[in-house]
């Protein structure tokens, strides 16, 4: 199989790296060749954040390059149109529509682009664009975005249901299983796809 | 069992497998994992040291008592310990030692650029460098019978992609633990000029066998292209990964886990099998370097680039491929910077110095972000402890008027690093400085280790403050 590509990007402390945990796991148990890179060090102080996870019979390099990803699972609007030149003509954008406002755009230096969801609509890119904090709160915390927008992406992909959620099994701690669960069926039967 | 893993905790487990008993590192991303994995494992000792030559010290007497042991810092960090380091060269190990150090080309986290390479050369110790977390664990294990074989440290050096990417590992059966017995040998470790003189041909015999060992080593190998196309690369670390993702199989490649000393009789080997070479390394040119001094023709920093990181597309783009069809949206991104954590004490603190319009130097830390708008109120940031001896050089030169409009900050992780000798400066050479010591009784920036000042060890148990 030809390596797939799925870049998960948003604001520090939003979860990625659960999310990338959970990814993980599930296709290394699928038995696929995997890699998973982050950058470690600022993104704990609300920097934008970026995880790349390739999976295929062999992959080499751990980055995802211009035109190269399949996949963009975004935990907030404006990070998925930062990273949209990653994806390859014809890639999927999957998004929260949460706005966060970053410092420029709170102290005044520098506006938040309204449309960019509209934007990336125009240039040909399917944005599966959803309210996942709704979703999480729903779940039982706010917290679950993460595992919201994992419930989308399954969509997309053709693994067994219950795979995913022995992996989320296998990657939460105990006591917020339920929650990580319920998160994910709801992510998982949002509206488009 | 197959287990994704970082290349850091690949590291950890290589180490402990290979049967290390004792580490002692400073923290410093993006090496800190490396320490941090390694302390669960509750029958091996791991401490964080206040800095990386006390680390590196400390290491080398679990070496001399016949114990296997490592250190492990970034590349910044192997400037503080490069005192102990040059002299280990000359006196050898007892018990293996392998001293781990993490370069970041492209600056991630980081305040330069340097290429710890230099170091293996200068010191004359040899530098093992894996290109995935797989190679990560097996050279680590490798690293401890190359130390032991040749009586010398072994300079383990990862780099930012490597260091946190995952990828499959395997790990196999963990090593008896072998402890060797300690015997006075002064001609060996009293580093004195008398004994130092005739340890240093000892020094450039073992480099030698060391360079002979490396021809025939399984560390570095050479895959051979299909043939589609007639030249070779030469390379070694994450850019093998690039090399491989845009060539696949089609050329030929000479891959090399050990870095110094190079293995010459490979190299000339493997460019008289292909009728072109390139050398494929990121920041500077050693390999090319070497290879030009031993007469083989390579075409290297002409077509790369000596700053920052690689990827694929660095390497497509050099060799003329063109760029994938992408997307882009019109609409200006403003930019995300990281920020002083919510909460922070150190953000009211600089929002007086700035509006105070004082001259603040300051130091490694997270405190560096406050030199970010809207705060903007710093002056200076060099390396660790450069606040304290740099005011007290700045109040020399500028006098009373100075003295009262600047002032340094640094935290307390990295007062305990090497401020305190600053410290110790402007004291015994009476400046009038002041020194603002930012205590949050954490190491804050490396994502929250313990320290000196924290009262508690890296097993999270009490320790002297």
């Amino acid at each position: 199989m030809e390596t797939k590509n799925i870049m998960i990007v948003g604001v520090g402390g939003q979860g990625s790296l659960l999310a990338s945990k959970l990814l993980g796991r599930l296709l290394v148990d699928e038995g696929y060749d995997v890699k998973v890179s982050e950058v470690h060090g600022m993104s704990q102080r609300g920097g934008s954040v970026v995880t790349y996870v390739r999976f295929g019979d062999r992959v080499y390099s751990p980055v995802i390059e211009d035109g190269e990803a399949d996949f963009i699972v975004s935990f907030e609007k404006l990070e998925a149109a930062r990273y949209v030149d990653k994806l390859r003509k014809g890639g999927t954008v999957v998004v929260n529509t949460q706005q966060i406002d970053p410092m420029p755009v709170i102290i005044g230096a520098a506006k938040y682009p309204e449309d960019v969801i509209e934007q990336m609509e125009q240039k040909g890119v399917h944005v599966d664009h959803l309210d996942a904090l709704s979703f999480a709160n729903e779940a039982g915390s706010s917290k679950a975005v993460n595992i919201v927008l994992m419930g989308v992406l399954a969509k997309y992909f053709d693994i067994a249901y219950d795979k995913w959620i022995s992996a989320i099994e296998k990657c939460v701690k105990p006591q917020f299983i339920e929650i990580n669960k319920k998160a994910f069926e709801l992510g998982y039967n949002s509206m488009k796809g | 069992m197959k287990q994704l893993m970082i290349g850091n905790e690949a590291v950890a487990r290589g180490l402990y497998d290979g049967g290390c008993a004792v580490i002692s590192s400073y923290p410093g991303t993006p090496s800190t994992e490396i320490t941090e994995c390694f302390s669960k494992f509750d029958d091996a000792y791991c401490e964080w040291a206040p800095n990386e030559k006390v680390a590196t010290e400390s290491a080398f007497g679990a070496s001399l008592r016949g114990k296997r042991s490592a250190c492990c810092m970034k590349h910044v960090g192997l400037n503080v310990a490069a005192d102990p380091l040059f002299t280990m060269s000359y006196t050898g190990v007892n018990g293996g030692m392998v001293i781990c150090v993490a370069d970041d080309p492209g600056m991630h986290s980081s305040q330069n650029e340097q290429d710890s390479r230099h170091y293996a050369i200068a010191s004359k110790i040899p530098m093992l460098e894996p290109s995935d977390s797989q190679e990560a664990y097996d050279f680590a294990r490798a690293a401890f019978e190359i130390s032991e074989k040749f009586d010398t440290p072994v300079l383990f050096k990862m780099c930012t992609r490597v260091a946190h990417s995952q990828s499959i590992v395997e790990t196999r059966e963990k090593a008896t633990d072998v402890e060797k017995p300690y015997e006075k040998n002064p001609q060996k470790y009293i580093m004195a000029p008398a004994n130092a003189i005739r340890r240093h041909p000892f020094v450039e015999e073992r480099t030698r066998k060391i360079a002979e060992f490396s021809e025939t080593s399984g560390l570095n190998r050479v895959e051979k292209g299909d043939g589609s196309k007639n030249f070779g690369i030469i390379t070694s670390s994450t850019s093998y990964q690039y090399i491989k993702e845009v060539f696949g199989d089609t050329v030929s490649v000479l891959k090399l886990g050990i870095v110094n000393p190079l293995p010459e009789k490979l190299i000339k080997d493997f460019a008289s099998s292909v009728e072109k070479v390139y050398v494929v390394e990121e920041l500077d040119p050693i390999i090319e370097t070497f290879c030009k001094n031993i007469g083989v023709d390579v075409v290297g920093k002409e077509m790369f680039s000596i700053t920052g990181e690689f990827s694929q597309k660095t390497i497509a783009k050099a060799f003329g491929l063109s760029d994938k069809e992408n997307v882009k949206v019109d609409a200006e991104i403003p930019v995300r910077p990281p920020m002083m954590c919510a909460g922070c004490p150190h953000r009211g603190l600089f929002y007086v110095l700035s509006k105070n319009k004082l001259t603040v130097l300051g130091d490694i830390g997270c405190y560096t972000l406050g030199s970010a708008p809207p705060l903007n109120a710093l002056d200076m940031t060099l390396c660790m402890g450069a606040s304290v001896s740099g005011l007290h050089g700045f109040n020399i030169a500028g006098g009373s008027e100075t003295e009262k409009k600047t002032v340094c900050v640094i935290g307390d992780s990295t007062f305990m690093h090497s401020g305190v000798t600053g410290l110790i400066n402007v004291a015994y050479n009476m400046s009038n400085s002041t020194v603002i010591i930012l205590d949050n009784s954490i190491t804050g920036m490396t994502g929250h280790q313990q320290n000196p000042s924290t009262g508690y060890n890296i097993k999270g148990d009490p320790a002297a403050r």
